[in-house]
């Protein structure tokens, strides 16, 4: 079961784990970073990205007033909420507070949720890629197959079970989207390190004596991280769209002090029809960001893949 | 083949089993346990006793297992707490709507998806194919909720040109035998009926087949990509084959390989994670089940409903991987 998605996984990480020529004596890091540098996609992605992560952390200096200043509350009246004006420039939403100043402050949050739930899911799906690849034998195969059940469920359906387990707060929901994610990165690590395993250097090194361990962690695990890279670069514009769907499913983080731009969508579809730039801007501000990541994610897989070499 | 098959369903067994230790585990991982599931959150302490006593729950934890198993082989889930009748059938009831609109969805999403992915493939670095990119990569980036609501918005509340929630209109009054709504109507020759729960179908049908067509639209392109530069495809070029029969023959069959399995990986998904489109849609299908069993805290019909899911999942993947199999006598082999 499963099969075809794990062997789409497996693919890629075969496929990463081919050693390429090098260009002229230059590292494949270097290589794919100069490839990188010439792709204008790349660079489109890398600077909506750093754009969103600039604005995160200079929230504070750059949000013209207090996202959670109820300013205009006076002027919301039920089937009216105050639209741009002086010193609002996107308006109110519907409480009185100014939006421009939610969307910059939800940047943090919104990241903060990617990044970590990212991390995470990445780590340990790391470790259990690395149990299953370095031991190999019985090892592999238990932990795999938990791995394959993990793959089983849909990940919609696996990050609403562990929510509810859980409870609502935002480590819950970083949680509950990097369980998601611990599947894929395992079974994609594991690949990579398999695909490396009869590669010359393997031999080489284990003819000097190189110890297990040493050849394991210093030489197959670093050759074999590129598509996890990747998967991570990609995996941050899902879990910032996964974010915003527990959200709407009332899953997501009920504190009402720290704005995030999933729960400000989802709030906002009550008043669509009263004021749709409410849901817009922070659909948007996901949208974009999402289309950053996967936009950089796309072109770290081209220049790592020799396959795309020219 | 057949070997093929069997073994395919023999690893079958081991993924069930997990998913329902699983799934065993969360429903008594949760604050108050089975007992909290089956008679709600505001229980009383004797009546909690009672229930663990009737349905030993007070027995070692594996005897408790394999009574859940043994229910569970049966179809047995328990009941749910807010309508006091069966998960199964509440399941069996609402799952031919969310069939109804993943076949839509589906049907939209390939309908459009292969022959624009195509399309852009065979016209690389026009217009149509940076558009088809760009709109690709859209796709993949915006909220599936927050489309279904601009679309529900626009073209149900704003221009009323389509219904924007439920499955039928309720003055319509329709037999149904299947809870196919679509196909009762033109079982009982109640045409109206049929077609206006497919005009139903429309708009969540669309949403919710946007990312399968975002996907769709990209794998077709650069599996196209892929093929043409073959060398089988040369080959046939030059000896002389006519162009509409290379690429009918040679670069489509090929290039629908990866396309096939796409489409199966997304059905899979389809039918078992409509939550988000069936909810702003209220359609009444088995997502619109599931938000509404997480606000009201209805333990029994989650974890029967995501069990259950699960396994059509894990069927629909079996069927892709046959079918594969089937399509690319390649994968037999190995």
């Amino acid at each position: 079961m499963g099969d075809v998605r794990r062997q789409r996984i497996d693919e890629l990480a075969a496929r990463a784990g081919r050693v390429p020529e090098g260009e002229g004596g230059v590292s494949l890091v270097r290589s794919a970073f100069r490839r990188l540098r010439r792709n204008p996609v790349a660079i489109l992605g890398a600077v909506i990205v750093v754009v969103f992560l600039v604005v995160a952390a200079f929230a504070p200096w750059l949000a013209p007033r207090d996202p959670l200043a109820q300013t205009l509350l006076s002027e919301v009246r039920p089937g009216a909420i105050p639209g741009p004006q002086e010193g609002f420039p996107l308006g109110a939403d519907q409480l009185g507070r100014d939006l421009l100043s939610r969307l910059v402050y939800g940047s943090r949050q919104s990241l903060l949720i990617g990044v970590v739930s990212t991390v995470l899911g990445a780590v340990v799906g790391m470790a259990v890629g690395v149990l299953a690849g370095a031991f190999g034998g019985w090892v592999d195969t238990v932990v795999m197959r938990f791995v394959d059940i993990l793959l089983s469920i849909p990940s919609l359906l696996m990050a609403i079970s562990i929510s509810v387990l859980l409870g609502q707060n935002q480590y819950a929901l970083m949680i509950a989207i990097a369980v998601t994610q611990v599947p894929v990165f395992a079974r994609l690590l594991r690949g990579s390190m398999l695909a490396q395993r009869g590669s010359d250097y393997v031999l080489a090194a284990r003819a000097l004596g190189v110890r297990h361990g040493r050849i394991v962690f210093g030489h197959v695990l670093p050759n074999s991280l590129s598509p996890v890279i990747v998967q991570a670069t990609l995996s941050l514009a899902t879990a910032i769209i996964e974010a915003a769907a527990l959200s709407f499913l009332g899953l997501g983080d009920p504190d009402i002090a720290r704005p995030e731009w999933g729960a400000m969508l989802a709030t906002a579809q009550a008043f669509l029809s009263v004021r749709p730039a409410l849901a817009v801007w922070p659909a948007l501000c996901i949208i974009v960001v999402a289309l950053g990541f996967t936009l950089l994610g796309e072109s770290l897989r081209e220049a790592l893949d020799p396959k795309f070499r020219r | 083949m057949l070997r093929f098959i069997v073994r395919r369903l023999l690893q079958l067994v081991p993924i069930l089993l997990g998913l329902s230790v699983l799934l065993f585990a969360w429903l008594r991982a949760l604050p108050g346990g089975p007992a909290q599931a089956a008679l709600g959150e505001r229980a009383t302490p004797e009546a909690i006793a009672r229930y663990n006593e009737l349905f030993g729950l007070d027995q070692p934890i594996w005897v408790q297992y394999l009574r859940f198993l043994g229910r569970a082989v049966q179809l047995d889930f328990g009941t749910s707490a807010r309508t006091g009748r069966a998960v199964t059938t509440e399941f069996l009831e609402r799952m031919p709507g969310t069939v109804e609109l993943t076949v839509f969805a589906m049907v939209f999403a390939v309908g459009v998806g292969i022959p624009l992915g195509y399309l852009a493939a065979r016209k690389h670095g026009s217009w149509l194919d940076s558009t088809a990119v760009v709109g690709s990569l859209l796709g993949v980036a915006i909220p599936v909720f927050f489309l279904a609501y601009l679309l529900r918005l626009l073209f149900a509340v704003e221009l009323g040109w389509l219904p924007g929630s439920g499955r039928q209109e309720v003055r319509i009054d329709a037999t149904h035998i299947t809870n196919f709504y679509v196909l009762d109507g033109l079982l009982t020759r109640e045409w109206d009926a049929a077609w206006d729960a497919f005009l139903h179908l429309v708009l969540p049908g669309i949403a919710l087949g946007t990312i399968p067509l975002a996907i769709i639209v990209r794998i077709t392109r650069a599996s196209v990509l892929d093929v043409v530069n073959e060398d089988y495809v040369r080959t046939a070029n030059a000896k002389g084959l006519a162009a509409d029969t290379v690429r009918r023959r040679h670069v489509v069959r090929n290039a629908l390989l990866p396309v096939s399995t796409t489409i199966g990986l997304q059905t899979g998904l389809l039918l078992s994670g409509a939550v988000l489109t069936e909810t702003v849609f209220a359609f009444g299908g088995v997502g619109s089940a599931i938000y509404d069993a997480i606000f009201a805290r209805d333990f029994a019909i989650l974890q029967g409903f995501i069990l259950m899911l699960a396994v059509v999942y894990v069927l629909v993947n079996l069927l892709v991987d046959i079918s594969y199999g089937l399509l690319d006598p390649r994968v037999r082999v190995r």
